[in-house]
């Protein structure tokens, strides 16, 4: 009973001692946690900064989540825009910079829960949008904070097609100035972050009108808000879209404009310009638009997607070694819930798909510089490839791991459903990543588009990109793996992706071209074949994801340890994959019915040679409990006593609900006597 | 009855009418729901409603789908009362209970255990002198955890606990705890109680903790029917504990069946909303098609709104079920229950984890819009998402199911015939399936015929069953434990056991087709009922492929097939989830409106959203002012 009482709970004397389940975990890592973390950091030095960056957010009170599950929308919102005003003084104190290394820390360590994102890419879009004199005027401006800016593309009626946009600019050349219009209501703006609140500025995508004619969507700067007492300016009306699942600290935006007069020098430049006397000049090439919105997915791949995989991945596993349930042998404790098979089969390859995932970005950060050094040349061959592949990959990480949190929420039974796990959180965010900067199905589109136009030149003896040479070099064939550990060559199991992958492109090809050939019209032909189109282009990025992990843990120069445990993740996110889509590889025969149970086989035998090392590989990780911000998944394991704690801090246990009083009482009025 | 209770008005009734819930904080949600549910209880006495079936349908329209912290007292406190107190403890209780004049819950999870129930570590020691049980909370785990209502709403619960009498150990039993004090409302000395805190949805309830430190209450309030306590501590057994199935298969087809009523409304508001919405270009130089045209938009939607009406079907075959053999429970015959109770376990899994990733599919394929709030989809996949845990984890549930198919099958491999729903078993003795050579058979499946189409499940169900039955035997010959074999064989077992589920669905669709008489409605469903089938063929070919039930090339029919329905399907699939009829107040959804007057109304929703009740928003001034002011 010593245990309960409430004085030792509130000293918290049980927290800080790790619990003896998780310390177990440690001692028998065939690796060292601190290596891996350096190396998965890129370096010691990397490490030291970003630990430095991570330490000085947290110490300063300002940036504490403790409070964020317990807050309303308002209250949320006000915090966020409490903590981007504080972190302008905090880089300024630290010597921070945003060019400096530690900026791309900064966002891991305050968990993106801040205000003023949107006022980036507006920075960002006049950067590669403007002319020379537009960068010189509003940049100072908007990096000084004396505008708060947003970016207003989608809207009410319209998302990821940007020529249905139906908001209006009209240029007037007696006054040299546009006039914005909303001609209805589905055209207003809706969704933009910062805009329903805080923007003083957008940048407003509107169909450009001279004498009449429409000449496509081109990008303006608005001031929507009074930089003296932030009142709305005449014309403008702009409001909160209300609750979301999340990013409750962000205040998305609707924006109506009624006559809303800016003068021609408003009009975003560098490629388009509209001249005083009317005439539209196009300038530059306007391919670098794509550009703009590669260097986005590809960012947030790693911020808004990898990172939360990997902290949901921390939680889950922490938490599955800590619980106990039922008795796997007669007469022992209870077991530990990592221990059976099943919890092991879901956590195991998503903690697989978390590393996965790293490498791959790490090939994509490669593949967009090389890209970007390209472009500065004015050579923009590498563009579509690039374009293609963005496209995908957002596509399929964020699909992979959005499931990959809900496995992980789903596996920490009821408590995984208690905002405290952190969970339901890092869920209802990862999620939004599937719709935003692109619906994921189109994005599958177009790399479909870009797979099959390879595959036709290829074919033809025409030159590709190297990453696609593959398709039309493989031949019908089979499996040759003779039994179980053959499975484990990162050969075997690359070419039976490369097949597949391969495969599935040639067999959508073919389909297309018959369709066409009995004379259904092409866009016809290609909508009747989007599902397999679309499952295509995901097969090839499952390809490249796992020919990069195989050739990842290849180069590595590391401890022998970090090499084994690696190859061993590699090898289960390969086996998983073709475990769980196994019609696609026995199709066509390449892997025979005894081969994939050779296979599952071999993927069940890794996840018990993988469960011992689960908690140090989540360890190197090396996420602080106040950024886990979780119950279940702190470094010392303390799940309960700190479940019970935080739950008290509730609101409904502090405030006094009148509920009782005033419906309760009355219910229940006359008849309690009697008992 | 739902029409009755609607028809009188209630749905329209201004005393249940209220403010967007999406815009209220957790305890605002809360006292809104606590007061509706006052207010229901004295309707309800004041129309003198007391038939089940009219309470259902009175909650619904009340309440709308939302949870509500007396669900416990109707559901499981009343319930458990009923069935397991004594005559004389019917007669104090039932009337306080029934009168609500008491409001109860029911508490069995921990912190630390939930569906391991042997785990419990909450302990009733029986004390002779005083005749009197003494409750203890031993550990931190040991504090219960999560039951619904427990938090704030409740002054009674039943209490899950380790009876100790004489010494000994005699498992769990249940007893009835008073925690607040009555006329207060106060915890009773000896009691913490409290609430949890924010969860993932359920915003309006108060799940709640129970920390109890010697608190003391009389022998007759351990609930009695089966086991009993004598006044000098003797302990005398049950019957049976086969009984307590009967509860479990209840609580679960009830689950059956809220699947597919969540899926349905999600799947309505889903395909509303792509009706509504146009986007880009199918068609060069043609104004922008309605979404529902693009066949990725169509496979995402139509096989889910053919999942709901097949999760429908299942859900009454179980109720059925249940309501045919209680009558024979009641007479002591529990022959069919171990064969339901499996059954249902597994269908609980099965069609919880296909409604709650359907769910988020449909708010998917509502792209950006599907993500607010005013969509609707978020508060149907929060509320119904915690039914994959409660009840039975659906791991553990789909692992109970398997238990139950290798025991037939091994029954089968002695020569004995099993009956029921797993009788398909009894064909294996007679062809042995040899995995690879069965082409003989793949030409039999007629893809365009249901009846086919279950045959084919079946052989998938069969293969798979006696696949992990084999493994397990396999492990079980490495001298392992038996309890380490299972484990190491329960990824196969799963993988059985959906099989199992999948054909029971499948059967249960194609059987339903032939009970409908209007021509044009049997010839919508049976399309459903095969794209069901087929589409869960395409999700699916390795199983078929490896089986040898399918070739390549039938596989390549099936997936063209799917893609035909899809088009076939398309003109009906409005008037499909009219069919639910769903009610605009209960579907709760700005983009799910009969009427389809989407845009204007998120407008008109989004103006009452909390950040917008001032023009210049409070932080302006305490946080932006004061940095531009700064520069």
């Amino acid at each position: 009973m010593a245990l309960l009482e409430p004085s030792k709970y509130s000293q918290g004397s049980v927290l800080g001692s790790v619990n003896p389940d998780l310390a177990s975990e440690r001692q028998t890592a065939s690796f060292s946690v601190e290596e891996l973390t350096v190396w998965l950091d890129g370096s010691e030095e990397h490490t030291q900064k970003r630990r430095a960056v991570v330490e000085a957010i947290e110490s300063d009170p300002v940036f504490s989540r403790e409070n964020q599950y317990f807050q309303s929308q308002n209250e949320r919102y006000e915090a966020a825009v409490r903590k981007a005003v504080h972190l302008q003084k905090k880089m300024h104190e630290m010597g921070w910079t945003e060019s400096g290394p530690e900026f791309k820390y900064i966002y891991r360590a305050v968990s993106g829960d801040i205000a003023f994102l949107l006022h980036r890419v507006f920075i960002r879009s006049i950067s590669v949008l403007g002319s020379d004199k537009q960068i010189a005027k509003w940049i100072p401006l908007a990096t000084q904070h004396k505008l708060i800016g947003s970016y207003a593309q989608t809207e009410l009626g319209h998302g990821t097609y940007l020529q249905g946009l139906e908001t209006t600019a009209v240029f007037d050349i007696t006054t040299q100035e546009f006039i914005l219009n909303t001609p209805k209501i589905s055209a207003m703006k809706w969704w933009p972050g910062d805009m329903g609140r805080s923007a003083t500025h957008t940048v407003v995508f509107a169909q450009l009108y001279i004498n009449g004619k429409c000449y496509g969507v081109h990008p303006f700067i608005v001031q929507i808000r009074s930089l003296r007492d932030h009142s709305l300016c005449p014309g403008i009306t702009a409001g909160d879209i209300g609750p979301k699942m999340n990013f409750e600290n962000v205040d998305n935006g609707y924006l109506m404009l009624q006559n809303v007069r800016i003068p021609r020098e408003n009009m975003l430049n560098k490629f388009c310009e509209v001249q005083p006397d009317g005439t539209y000049v196009r300038q530059g090439s306007q391919k670098i638009n794509y550009f703009t919105m590669t260097t986005v997915r590809i960012s947030l791949i790693s911020d808004e997607v990898i990172i939360p995989l990997m902290k949901a991945c921390t939680i889950a596993i922490r938490y599955s070694v800590v619980r106990r349930q039922s008795k796997l042998k007669p007469g022992e404790q209870e077991a530990k819930i990592l221990d059976y098979q099943t919890q092991q089969e879901k956590l195991l390859p998503q903690l697989a798909a978390a590393y996965a995932f790293h490498f791959i970005n790490d090939y994509l950060q490669e593949l967009f510089n090389r890209g970007y050094s390209e472009i500065q040349k004015k050579n923009f061959n590498t563009l579509p490839e690039l374009h293609a592949f963005s496209s995908g990959f957002k596509a399929m990480v964020t699909q992979y791991s959005t499931s990959a949190v809900q496995i992980c929420l789903q596996a920490c039974g009821g408590h995984g459903y208690s905002s405290l796990s952190g969970l339901p959180s890092l869920y209802t965010r990862i999620i939004a990543s599937c719709i935003y900067e692109g619906e994921n199905t189109i994005l599958l589109l177009q790399t479909a588009r870009f797979l099959i136009k390879c595959f036709r030149a290829a074919s033809a003896g025409q030159p590709v990109p190297p990453s696609v040479t593959y398709l039309a070099a493989v031949k019908p064939g089979k499996c040759p793996a003779k039994n179980k550990l053959e499975f484990l060559s990162p050969d075997i199991y690359t070419e039976a992706y490369q097949h597949m992958a391969a495969r599935l492109v040639r067999s959508t090809a073919a389909k297309l071209q018959d369709l066409i050939q009995s004379g259904v019209k092409k866009h016809d032909a290609w909508n009747q074949c989007t599902v397999q189109l679309a499952q295509a282009a995901k097969a090839h990025c499952h390809y490249i994801t796992v020919k990069n992990f195989a050739e990842t843990v290849e180069k590595l120069k590391t401890e022998a340890g970090i090499q084994k445990i690696m190859k061993h993740l590699c090898d289960l996110f390969a086996l998983h994959g073709i475990f769980s889509n196994a019609g696609v590889f026995l199709h066509d025969g390449y892997v025979s019915g005894a081969q994939m149970d050779m296979i599952t086989a071999s993927y069940l035998d890794l996840l018990a040679v993988i469960r011992k090392d689960a908690v140090p590989l989540v360890d190197a990780f090396d996420f602080t409990d106040k950024s886990l911000n979780s119950a279940l998944g702190s470094y010392d394991g303390q799940v309960y006593q700190r479940l019970y704690e935080w739950a008290q801090k509730s609101p409904t246990n502090k405030q006094i609900s009148p509920a009782y009083e005033r419906y309760l009482k009355p219910l229940l009025h006359n008849t309690q006597s009697k008992l | 009855e739902r029409q009755a209770v609607e028809g009188r008005g209630f749905i329209n009734d201004p005393d249940f009418q209220h403010e967007d819930l999406n815009f209220l904080s957790r305890s605002q949600r809360y006292e809104q729901a606590i007061r509706k549910s006052a207010l229901m209880v004295m309707k309800l006495r004041e129309h003198g409603i007391a038939d089940p079936d009219e309470i259902y349908w009175f909650k619904r329209t009340c309440l709308g789908n939302f949870p509500e912290p007396f669900g416990l007292h109707f559901s499981m406190f009343q319930k458990t009362l009923e069935i397991q107190t004594t005559d004389a403890q019917k007669e104090k209780w039932l009337p306080l209970t029934r009168g609500v004049k008491i409001i109860g819950t029911y508490v069995q999870t921990e912190m630390g255990h939930g569906t391991h129930l042997r785990g419990l570590e909450t302990t009733a020691t029986y004390d002779p002198a005083t005749q009197e049980f003494i409750l203890n909370s031993p550990t931190v785990t040991s504090i219960k955890w999560w039951p619904g209502g427990l938090g704030k709403t409740s002054n009674h619960a039943i209490v899950l606990a380790q009876l100790y009498t004489q010494g000994q150990c005699k498992g769990l039993h249940a007893f009835i705890v008073p925690i607040r004090q009555l006329g207060t409302h106060e915890p009773l000395p000896g009691i913490t109680v409290g609430d949890i805190g924010p969860k993932f949805g359920y915003d309006e309830m108060d799940n709640g903790y129970l920390k109890m430190d010697n608190f003391r209450i009389p022998r007759e309030n351990m609930l009695m029917k089966y086991a009993q306590v004598e006044p000098d501590g003797t302990y005398v057994k049950p019957l049976s504990d086969k009984l307590t199935y009967g509860t479990m298969v209840f609580i679960r087809s009830l689950i059956v069946g809220d699947s597919a009523r969540s899926l349905s409304r999600a799947c309505t508001i889903a395909i509303r909303y792509s009706a509504v919405r146009h986007q880009s270009e199918l068609k060069p130089g043609e104004p922008e098609p309605q979404i529902l045209d693009y066949q990725t938009q169509q496979y995402k939607l139509f096989p889910l709104l053919a999942t709901a009406y097949a999760f429908h079907f299942v859900g009454a075959y179980i109720k059925n079920t249940y309501h045919r053999i209680s009558g024979d429970i009641n007479e002591g015959d529990l022959s069919e229950l171990p064969e339901l109770h499996a059954l249902t376990a597994g269908l609980k899994a099965f069609t919880s984890w296909t409604a709650n990733a359907g769910i988020e599919e449909c708010r998917m394929a509502c792209g950006g819009h599907g993500y607010s709030r005013c969509s609707g989809i978020p508060d149907i996949y929060v509320t119904f998402t915690p039914s994959c845990t409660y009840e039975g984890e659906n791991t553990v549930m789909m692992l109970q199911t398997a238990r139950f198919l290798v025991k037939s099958y091994t029954q089968v491999s002695s020569g004995q015939q099993v009956t029921g729903m797993v009788s398909y078993l009894n064909d294996l003795s007679r062809q042995r399936i040899q995995p690879q050579h069965v082409a003989a058979r793949a030409v039999t499946v007629r893809l365009n015929d249901p009846i086919s189409l279950v045959e084919a499940y079946k052989a998938r169900a069969a293969r798979l069953v006696e696949a992990a039955a084999k493994n397990l035997q396999a492990e079980l010959n490495h001298r392992k434990s038996k309890e380490d074999a299972w484990n190491r064989t329960s990824v196969d077992l799963v993988r059985a056991s959906e099989a199992h589920c999948h054909y029971v669905v499948v059967k249960l669709f194609t059987a339903k087709l032939s009970e409908i008489s209007n021509a044009a409605v049997r010839a919508v469903l049976t399309e459903l009922c095969l794209l069901y089938a087929l589409y869960g063929i395409s999700k699916n070919t390795g199983d078929f492929l490896q089986a040898g039930i399918l070739t390549d090339a039938q596989i390549i029919q099936v997936n063209q097939h799917v893609k035909e329905l899809l088009a076939t399907i398309r003109p009906n699939a409005v008037a499909l989830v009219d069919s639910f009829d769903f009610h605009d107040v209960h579907l709760g959804s700005v983009l799910g409106r009969y009427d389809g007057n989407v845009y204007e109304n998120m407008f008109e929703w989004a103006k009452k959203s909390p950040l917008n009740k001032t023009e210049v928003h409070e932080s302006f001034h305490k946080h932006l002012k004061p940095m531009q002011a700064k520069l």
